[in-house]
């Protein structure tokens, strides 16, 4: 579904990617760990063409994304909050990107209710705008945007931070059906270890812009990855 | 000068007591200012706006020296110090227009300091302090101190005439402080334009009309600080209230829920429905609309409308303007545009906020810039319509209207959105109340300038040197092109946004 060949991004003589090679085939759900400033972010915004790579390329779908805009009907993504339109009601911003993406309102609404569970009746019907709601329930409706329109890539940048226990489990079993039911490939990164392992299938760790790990999670990654982390891995 | 001095040495001594150095706040200014995107990339507008301060810095300088020959030479049986004194009421409120327009309370990012151990005061002193160093402050001095210069030469005596440009300058902060106080009235409130309209066309009314002579008062008030020096302390005090006015102000809105309380605003759900007539640009057709409904800093634009739309009525009753029919083409892009150049000058920045978001959503370009033209187009027709009764002041007038309105459909809302594709810098939407002033800078002013000069150029040398019909008929036919290539035209710009894609995201992203 992905490739991505000899992608760099530098910022004058710092290198902050270097990817030589990552292929991410469909449906996987895709995690990337790394502590900040190991390139999380950047990979993400390469992927969504929001800035230019120095070398190399992404190829998502045979498309090249930083040449053909082509990607973007089944591309979907929620990096953070400047994502969301501050002065529009969910149910606003939702329609917005549903017509932005080909859906009508009656769809768009079929896919908000199964996510009832998920908004905990914060976010639907408060008469609020975006910018009035709170960090994590910003971040549930960002979420929950990105899903519209039936993508086929999804990609969310810390998707776990801000939001509360429930909620974090809750979007752990919904990445988990999309990827496995639905054929999605999700990508996700996070900071919580735990998550990660609870999600994906497939956990690349990121230092310094370069692949460092490429694990297929068992029962093992976890205990790996907190090891690799905390410095005291036996080579 | 002396005032801002003292409250800087106080300033200075106390918080070099509490070991936090007032050089820091400089520091953060100035890398604030020099580490954003805007400064970095906009060198040339920077040099522009240099070469006018410079410019108005010799003006008055000029002013300064020649006023005294001059006076001395036209009015010989009067003082030209009374002369000046007696003109000093208009002096003080142009200053209080011009400031209201072009200077903002200066900010600095006080939200990161207030967890820090610096005393709120501290930091409001600071805010204020700042101000007292507007080049606005200093720009009446170059015109002041000259012509004190000259009064003295001419034998008048040194200590008045030296309280006398003290007492100008002091009153200069008065207006420096007054300002922000208006400012932030109109700000809190929804009235925009609205408190510094009333306030200076009151004071002006009231004066015109002798109900209280305004220019004797302040006429006789700095003459009284010539001959008695020590009333000097009359507007000091008022400085000095002032201050600690807008001191009080400022305190109170450094608290984060003060500033960031939620209104609980309800929202006000519209159905938008009508806008599926503009087809695949509709999407973004309802989200200006409600871009501008419900943001404080575009339903400003609104506001203006009402003031443009009345604009004509400056010029139209008064007979001498009906000599100048190359005047109503420069009106008629006023009145007709004034919506166009308010909005037209923030795209595609009013959507800064969540630019990144649009850039990677499944969109033409081309439709996000189709719906700013239509809505800058459709206003235009508006304004126009309801700017026909000018034709009471003659149907020449309509004439030039209609082909002010052609030109502004067909080729100023293509510069607009050209001009749109430099746009660098982050309007922020979701800001509220504290600090947030209106924000338009006298860099947005500059750009309107060829909107407006251009036209009036063509219809000025067409008038000269044809006819007046001609030049209407000149404007249309520009606007007309415009009109016909449109697609094309659009085709361009789109190319231009897509070209300059990945700096707007990297300078939307910034905070400053």
């Amino acid at each position: 579904m992905i490739h991505t060949s000899n992608l760099t991004k530098t910022y004058g003589s710092k290198t902050v990617l270097d990817i030589e090679h990552l292929d991410i085939p469909k449906g996987q759900s895709f995690g990337l760990v790394g502590n900040n400033g190991a390139g999380k972010t950047t990979f993400f915004s390469l992927l969504l063409d929001l800035i230019r790579p120095s070398k190399g390329e992404i190829r998502s779908n045979d498309i090249l994304v930083k040449e053909s805009e082509d990607w973007k009907p089944f591309t979907s993504a929620f990096i953070d909050e400047s994502f969301l339109i501050g002065y529009l009601t969910p149910e606003e911003y939702f329609y917005f990107i549903g017509e932005l993406r080909g859906q009508n309102k009656a769809d768009v609404d079929a896919l908000l209710s199964q996510f009832e569970d998920f908004f905990h009746g914060e976010i639907l019907n408060q008469k609020k705008y975006l910018r009035d709601l709170s960090k994590g329930n910003q971040k549930k409706a960002g979420i929950v945007a990105a899903l519209i329109g039936n993508p086929e890539v999804i990609i969310l940048d810390e998707p776990f931070a801000n939001l509360d226990p429930t909620t974090q489990i809750r979007l752990k079993g919904i990445i988990k059906n999309l990827a496995e039911t639905k054929g999605v490939t999700v990508l996700i990164s996070s900071h919580d270890l735990m998550h990660v392992t609870d999600v994906c299938e497939r956990i690349v760790v990121l230092e310094k812009g370069k692949i460092i790990k490429d694990l297929a999670t068992s029962e093992a990654t976890l205990k790996d990855l907190e090891a690799h982390f905390a410095g005291t891995e036996t080579v | 000068m002396i005032v801002t001095k003292c409250v800087l040495i106080l300033l200075i001594e106390e918080t070099n007591s509490k070991r936090m150095k007032i050089k820091h706040f400089i520091n953060l200014e100035w890398k604030q200012y020099f580490r954003s995107a805007y400064w970095q990339k906009s060198m040339a507008l920077n040099v522009l706006l240099v070469f006018v301060a410079l410019y108005f810095v010799v003006t008055f300088l000029a002013l300064g020296i020649a006023l005294y020959p001059i006076l001395k030479e036209t009015f010989p049986e009067q003082d030209p110090l009374v002369i000046v004194n007696s003109y000093l009421f208009y002096w003080f409120l142009a200053d209080v227009i011009m400031r209201f327009f072009f200077q903002k309370l200066p900010v600095m990012s006080v939200k990161p300091l207030l967890t820090l151990p610096i005393k709120r005061s501290k930091v409001v002193h600071y805010v204020l302090g700042k101000s007292g160093f507007s080049f606005f402050n200093f720009l009446p001095l170059f015109a002041f101190v000259p012509f004190g210069v000259m009064l003295i030469i001419n034998g008048y005596p040194i200590t008045s005439v030296i309280f006398w440009v003290i007492a100008i300058f002091v009153i200069t902060l008065v207006i420096n402080f007054l300002n922000f106080i208006i400012e932030s009235l109109s700000s809190e409130t929804e009235l925009s334009y609205l408190p510094i309209i009333l306030f200076a066309g009151g004071l002006f009314a009231i004066n015109y009309f002798d109900l209280i002579s305004f220019t004797n008062l302040v006429s006789n008030a700095v003459s009284s600080i010539y001959e008695t020096p020590l009333l000097i302390a009359i507007p000091v005090l008022v400085l000095i209230g002032l201050y600690l006015v807008n001191f009080g102000k400022l305190k109170k809105q450094l608290y984060l829920d003060s500033s960031l309380k939620a209104k609980a605003q309800e929202v006000k759900a519209s159905n938008l429905e009508w806008t599926r007539k503009f087809g695949d640009a509709a999407p973004f057709m309802q989200l200006d609309l409600k871009l501008i409904w419900r943001n404080k800093r575009p339903r400003s634009s609104v506001f203006i409308l009402v003031i443009g739309l009345l604009y004509g009525l400056f010029f139209y009753p008064n007979p001498v303007y009906q000599d100048m029919p190359w005047m109503f083409a420069f009106v008629g892009i006023f009145v007709t545009g004034i919506f166009l150049i308010n909005f037209g000058q923030f795209i595609p920045a009013w959507d800064s906020g969540y630019y990144k978001m649009l850039m990677s959503q499944n969109i033409k370009y081309k439709q996000y810039l189709k719906s700013k033209y239509t809505l800058m187009a459709v206003s235009v027709v508006i304004l126009f319509i309801l700017s026909i009764p000018y034709v009471y002041f003659g149907w020449k007038i309509l004439l030039a209207h209609f082909a002010a309105a052609v030109y502004n459909i067909g080729v100023n809302t293509h510069v607009m959105l050209l001009g749109g594709s430099f746009n660098r810098k982050k309007i922020d939407l979701n800001q509220r109340a504290a600090f947030n002033y209106q924000g338009t800078g006298a860099v947005q002013w500059l750009i309107g300038i060829p909107l407006m000069a251009l036209p009036l150029a063509i219809f000025g040398a067409s008038y000269y040197f044809f006819s007046f019909e001609i030049g209407c008929l000149v404007l249309t036919i520009l606007g007309v092109i415009g009109i016909v290539f449109h697609q094309k035209l659009m085709n361009l710009i789109t190319e231009k946004y897509l070209d300059s894609k990945y700096k707007m995201i990297q300078a939307f992203s910034q905070d400053n």
